[in-house]
């Protein structure tokens, strides 16, 4: 009943959908930045939005949000331009360029906020938000504003899916194929701007760009294909939102974009640890199963040959001079062995030390690992020289 | 870099004028620079349809700047390029590309199957999906590269020589009569290499242009019939038997002079050229 209560606040509602919209159209635009290793891209086009903000402001004469919207698009394109110019034209290098002009840009916008802020009475109309976001002060009637630019976003990338695949994967092909690379990553950077400027209110210009890298970077994490990473980052992007603006909720004073950041990069945390495959957890448990395997095969093969040198085939090897040709206990190895049959514990007296025989199963394993199966490391080493002694 | 600019947008000549009709591939005063370093200086090519031809040449030749010219990829300063007589926008669909193995990120979310079909992505056009029939043709240029049964592979679990083919069936569903190879033949096996070559021969002999840029000398008199030397200029260029002499290798790998002469007879000299080469 509360809970209820509690979601049908208005104020929530409304940042609830704002979440929603801008989770959806950061994660599907974000994954292009991505791949395209565009991500600190996203960096520079939001902080260079500050002083367009501040223009926005100043133009319009008060707080007005299309005015400064259109005033941080403005900022932001001609951000991109400066990237694109430096790069190309000058000696510096794209990341060099990148660092360049995000500097300028956003200390332009942080005189042009102190200066705003210092003038008698137009000052405290909260520009200062813009830096880290205030979700409570989206209005239901911002919510058609941004929910126009994510369709339009969507409807873009829906119509031309395959010419922003390809010039992702391979532009050189691309453009041999005849499409015009250059106009299309324009549009492409163009409307991770427009993301970009949508969440500004939000999230703020310092931390937007997390809101653009963050879902698809966890997506890719757990995709073969870019349709699905595209789906799963705006999934992980409305996760993030949503989950954001309660916590936000929950208690007073608790800034909504932050959180939505921090829910964000924990999904990214999860992701780069557990995902099947790529995850840094995933790959410590193959490495680990596989050093086991190759354990198991040694001693196989140990008690194979201790076998062959006396010419006896159940002849029973003492456990502790197993372990002494391995360096290691075998214990572990021996039980797993004996679970598939491989050997079987002859040490039937309690006050004996273990002893191990193979079974016909187990050599004729161990045949078939020595036919094709030198590339065992340590395999040769670890094979016991028997002199004929007893044990 | 707009795709649509070729060497010759300037050019007065009426539009369906065909120039050196015969030629898959004419090049005329081609010259490209890079940051006012010149890369290609004045190159004319004819290479006639038909054969498999190799572009050698020593680092720095300019041997894929040649190709990336010829096929809009860079701007040339000068000169003009003809594909069967034809400016290569008029053209497009009857070339097919394999760029180096290298440029492009294998980690990318994607498919084998997927990446073949990019190979018609030029014919389908704007807006339209691919669909059924484009599936089956890109499997059909897997076969012939032997990697039907990876179509569903991710490719980032693909070793050096499965991404070669890879790209090699993405140009082959293209069904081009003129195919340019970037570095084919570098980083793969043996088998490999054998496979790649078989595919190549089999093109030529059913009467497609092959042109590939290829880096081991050792291997150019058993894998192709006509030979372009490159070193920012074209040194030499013909039938394999004509071109491919000491004299010719000298010019274009200087350095090697005093080991090509050291050599005792006409093999002996062109194995010691190969060893030092990119």
């Amino acid at each position: 009943m509360t809970v209820l209560a509690w979601l049908s606040d208005y104020t929530l509602q409304t940042v609830m959908m704002g979440a929603v919209l801008l989770g959806v159209v950061s994660g599907v635009l974000g994954s292009f930045a991505v791949l395209r290793r565009q991500s600190l891209m996203g960096d520079v086009l939001s902080h260079a939005a500050l002083p367009g903000i501040c223009l926005g402001f100043l133009v319009a004469g008060g707080r007005e949000l299309g005015g400064m919207l259109a005033g941080a698009f403005a900022a932001a394109g001609l951000a991109a331009l400066c990237v694109l110019l430096i790069a190309r034209q000058t000696r510096l290098k794209t990341d060099a360029a990148l660092g360049i002009v995000l500097s300028v840009f956003f200390a332009v916008g942080v005189v042009l906020l102190s200066y705003v802020q210092s003038r008698a009475g137009a000052g405290q109309a909260g520009l200062t938000s813009f830096l880290f976001g205030q979700a409570a002060a989206i209005l239901r009637s911002d919510l058609w504003l941004m929910g126009a630019v994510t369709a339009l976003a969507l409807a873009v990338v829906l119509a031309f899916w395959k010419e922003f695949k390809l010039t992702s994967f391979d532009p050189g092909y691309a453009v041999v194929a005849g499409y015009p690379v250059l106009a299309l990553e324009i549009a492409l950077t163009v409307m991770i701007a427009l993301a970009i400027v949508l969440g500004l209110q939000m999230v703020g210009v310092v931390l937007m760009t997390a809101m653009v890298i963050a879902p698809a970077a966890a997506a890719r994490q757990w995709v073969r294909r870019l349709e699905a990473m595209v789906l799963l980052a705006a999934l992980f992007g409305v996760v993030a939102g949503l989950t954001g603006a309660v916590i936000s909720a929950q208690a007073r004073g608790l800034a909504t974009g932050p959180l939505i950041v921090l829910v964000a990069t924990g999904i990214v945390a999860v992701s780069l640890l557990l995902a099947p495959g790529r995850g840094v957890l995933w790959s410590w448990a193959a490495r680990l199963q596989e050093a086991r395997r190759l354990r198991t095969r040694q001693v196989l093969l140990t008690l194979h040959r201790l076998a062959e040198g006396h010419g006896d085939p159940a002849y029973p090897s003492e456990q502790g001079m197993v372990d002494a040709y391995h360096g290691a206990a075998t214990r572990r190895a021996l039980s797993r062995l004996a679970a598939r049959g491989l050997v079987r514990d002859v040490g039937h007296h309690p006050e004996t030390a273990p002893h191990w025989e193979l079974t016909d199963a187990g050599h004729a394993e161990a045949r078939r690992l020595e036919a094709g199966a030198n590339d065992i490391p340590g395999a040769e080493s670890a094979a016991p020289e028997v002199t004929g002694g007893k044990p | 870099m707009p795709a649509t600019d070729t060497p010759e947008s300037r050019d007065p000549p009426p539009p369906r004028d065909l120039h050196e009709p015969g030629l898959a591939l004419h090049v005329e005063d081609l010259t490209v620079s890079y940051q006012r370093q010149p890369a290609l200086w004045d190159i004319d090519l004819d290479i006639p349809p038909g054969v498999m031809a190799a572009i050698v040449g020593p680092n720095g030749a300019g041997k894929s700047t040649l190709v990336k010219a010829v096929l809009g990829l860079v701007a040339p300063v000068a000169g003009h390029v003809r594909l069967f007589g034809r400016r290569y926008r008029e053209i497009r669909r009857r070339v097919g590309y394999v760029p180096q193995r290298s440029s492009v990120d294998w980690d990318f979310p994607t498919t084998v199957l997927d990446v073949v079909m990019m190979g018609l992505y030029g014919r389908l056009g704007w807006f339209r999906r691919p669909g059924a029939r484009e599936r089956a043709e890109a499997r059909a240029a897997l076969e012939q590269v032997a990697m039907q049964d990876y179509a569903g592979r991710q490719i980032s679990q693909l070793s050096g020589g499965q991404q070669q083919r890879v790209f090699i069936a993405r140009a082959l569903v293209q069904r081009a009569d003129i195919y340019f190879l970037d570095e084919p033949m570098a980083g793969v096996d043996a088998t490999t290499e054998r496979a790649i070559v078989e595919i190549l021969k089999g093109l030529r002999d059913s009467g497609k242009t092959v042109i590939v840029v290829h880096h081991d000398l050792q291997t150019v008199r058993r894998y192709f019939d006509w030979l372009v030397i490159l070193n920012q200029r074209v040194v030499a260029q013909g039938p394999v038997g004509d071109v491919y002499t000491a004299e010719n290798l000298r010019a274009a790998y200087g350095g090697q002079v005093a080991l090509l002469e050291a050599g005792p007879g006409e093999g002996g000299a062109m194995d010691a050229a190969e060893g030092s080469p990119p």
